[in-house]
């Protein structure tokens, strides 16, 4: 008689178990971002940001150099991008650039035999994307402010920085029956949801519209549908992953779609995605002719970049280290000097953009 | 050793199984003997079966056998036909709709042709469903109280897989068949049309909700709380004083000064169950079809409060000194 009653028990507890073991333990922490009571907070655990802020330290600058001396188009050839630069600057840069891109591997990363050949392919990326980190520190600073990003900021000591992207490759075998549509699969990418889990063709390479709800209480012509909210969703299942915070981090979630009812770091997420389009599309995207294949997804399109790569579950990235200071020729204004360490107030609007919306 | 006290009781009691009334002309025989089951008994009736079939009952359950086979073929295949990685998706694995493009016309199997079909199957199974608890009621002589019961809750799903699909002008509206899909469009559905939370009809689904829960553990509490005075027999005891049922009721009446009675009580939770879907149903239909963003309708209509700026003024970055 017992038998059946030990047994459902049994059963329970197991079931219990199995339920409780994908919850993280308590206590969180919590720190409250908009007016009290509202719910409106980040819930912060302590064992995984303590861990995040260890794996995320800016490594100490390369010694300075003195200042003067021949630029280094005088003393060195094809110098294309950072000719400006003090010879001695421009070498340390190139000891930075080592150690933050190819530790292991060293200058003969890029460099084999002469200097100045641009024999190897990724000499070639490595000039671009030094354009592109200029380009993101001059035109971007409604994102990146007065932190800046290096190169490590994304590589992290690795020739291919770890937090990438690319299409996905078509893994469906049956085109009648069963198709998936770009969702219903336990991705990474979209925080194991069954969401659109590659919001990044869409919105990251391509200007999808991103905003879904209506301006109006009523119904107008303006006709974006669930599944247009299903990728936007996605998208911020990335964005929130990618930078450790909740909906509330930029959001009112009552409403998510009025900006006076939002923390102005929604607008340096706006100017993010701005940032990443351009950086996927004119500066990675055009470098995929020249990249071997380890460098290319499944689908045959470059690695490119998503919040991910620079942020690394940090809503600032490497902790807000103002790396980029430390070096000349990243396209940093360097003009205060004194200023430049000092924090960088949070502009409370929008400043203008480069680029239309 | 247990005593057979009153009705209210854990006691199984072992006999032979009792077949129930005979049934009207026409109706098929019961399926099977029915016996006895230590398990079953430990949570309700130890006699199981037998079971009236039916032909309602038959072609309620082979559609939905078609229905649940497209959906899980469907699924399956979306995994390459792989068992492991089947099981292991399964919660994630789904049956979309069409796509916004086809709007109401009938697209290709792949497209939403497999959906539509398999919510044709399902509808219709759960419409003879329906109509089988009709005719069992009144096979009985019962009143239909469960059938209506029951199509308020099918006046919701077909609102949200039929009626509201047709008024928007299209089978994409509707809900995929999935586990976390349904869940994740859900979610989707609300932040598209500006968080149903703010809609009212929406906000009286969750009053009826968890009102017809609190109802359903006040009123089983009580009746467990009086079994020890026979309070099974309310209706011989109601005229008496010092019964069960007057000591249910005095309960109430002196905790709360209102009490409902043996009857109305009933009615009390009938309504709550029944309304929660049906109003839930109407705060569907008129989302996208009568107001489009319920955050912005509540705040014109004095609902959503407005809270103190604490944060810097933001504004939209796509408006300042935009092309």
């Amino acid at each position: 008689m017992m038998r059946p009653v030990r047994l459902g028990l049994a059963i329970a507890v197991v079931a219990l178990g199995g339920l409780l073991s994908g919850c993280e333990r308590p206590d969180m922490e919590t720190v409250q971002g908009n007016y009290r009571g509202l719910g409106i907070e980040q819930v912060i655990n302590p064992r995984i940001a303590a861990e995040r802020l260890a794996a995320n330290q800016a490594p100490p600058p390369v010694p300075p150099v003195p200042e003067g001396g021949p630029r280094a188009s005088e003393v060195f050839k094809n110098v294309q991008v950072l000719g400006d630069l003090s010879a001695n600057e421009f070498s340390r840069l190139m000891v930075a650039i080592t150690q933050w891109v190819s530790p292991k591997q060293s200058c003969t990363y890029c460099h084999v035999g002469d200097l100045a050949s641009d024999a190897v392919y990724t000499k070639v990326v490595a000039r671009r994307m030094i354009q592109m980190v200029q380009e993101v520190n001059s035109g971007w600073q409604s994102h990146v402010r007065g932190t800046g990003v290096t190169c490590y900021t994304c590589h992290r000591g690795e020739p291919l920085p770890t937090a990438v992207w690319a299409a996905p490759a078509d893994t469906q075998r049956f085109r009648v029956l069963g198709a998936k549509a770009g969702q219903n699969t336990p991705a990474m990418t979209v925080g194991l949801t069954s969401l659109p889990y590659d919001p990044f063709s869409a919105f990251l390479t391509g200007s999808e519209e991103i905003r879904v709800q209506s301006a109006t209480a009523l119904p107008t012509t303006d006709h974006s549908n669930i599944m247009d909210a299903e990728w936007t969703y996605g998208l911020m299942m990335h964005v929130s992953q990618s930078l450790g915070v909740n909906c509330g981090y930029c959001h009112n979630s009552r409403s998510f779609m009025p900006w006076e009812a939002s923390s102005p770091a929604r607008v340096n997420a706006w100017h993010a995605i701005r940032m990443v389009r351009e950086i996927n599309n004119d500066y990675l995207t055009p470098l995929t002719s020249i990249v071997p294949a380890n460098r290319k997804g499944p689908a045959g399109d470059i690695y490119k970049v998503n919040c991910e790569t620079c942020h690394r579950g940090l809503a600032k990235p490497l902790q807000g280290a103002a790396m980029a200071q430390s070096y000349h020729g990243l396209g940093m204004v360097h003009a205060a000097a004194g200023a430049a360490s000092a924090p960088v107030p949070e502009p409370v609007s929008a400043p203008a953009s480069p680029e239309a919306p | 050793m247990p005593e057979y006290q009153n009705l209210f009781t854990r006691v199984q009691v072992r006999g032979p199984v009792d077949a129930g009334i005979p049934l009207p002309k026409g109706d098929w025989p019961r399926s099977g003997k029915g016996g006895l089951s230590y398990l079953y008994g430990l949570i309700g009736d130890a006699q199981v079966g037998p079971f009236y079939l039916g032909w309602t009952g038959l072609a309620s359950i082979l559609c939905g056998v078609i229905a649940i086979e497209i959906i899980g073929l469907n699924m399956w295949a979306s995994v390459n036909w792989d068992p492991i990685q089947f099981v292991r998706q399964l919660p994630w694995l789904a049956l979309e709709p069409p796509s916004p493009k086809h709007g109401l016309s009938i697209p290709p199997l792949a497209e939403g042709g497999w959906w539509l079909m398999a919510g044709f199957f399902l509808t219709l199974a759960i419409l003879l469903w329906w109509a089988r608890i009709y005719r069992r009621a009144r096979a009985l002589g019962l009143g239909t109280h469960v059938a209506w019961a029951f199509a308020a809750a099918i006046w919701l799903y077909l609102v949200l897989g039929f009626i509201r699909p047709l008024l928007m002008g299209s089978w994409s509206e509707a809900v995929p068949f999935g586990i976390f899909p349904h869940l994740d469009w859900t979610a989707a559905f609300s932040i598209r049309y500006g968080n149903l939370f703010y809609n009212p009809f929406h906000m009286l689904s969750i009053v009826f909700l968890y009102g017809a829960t609190l109802l359903f553990a006040m009123h089983g509490a009580t009746i467990l709380a009086v079994s020890r005075y026979g309070g099974e027999r309310e209706i011989e005891q109601v005229t008496h004083r010092g019964t069960a049922a007057e000591r249910a009721q005095l309960f109430w009446r002196w905790t709360m000064g209102f009490n409902a009675t043996m009857e109305s009580i009933h009615r009390w939770a009938w309504w709550f169950a029944v309304l929660c879907p049906l109003v839930g149903g109407i705060g569907i239909l008129l989302t996208g079809t009568v107001v489009d963003n319920w955050y912005l309708w509540a705040v014109k209509h004095g609902v959503a409060p407005a809270y103190p700026q604490v944060l810097p003024p933001v504004v939209d970055p796509a408006l300042g000194g935009m092309p």
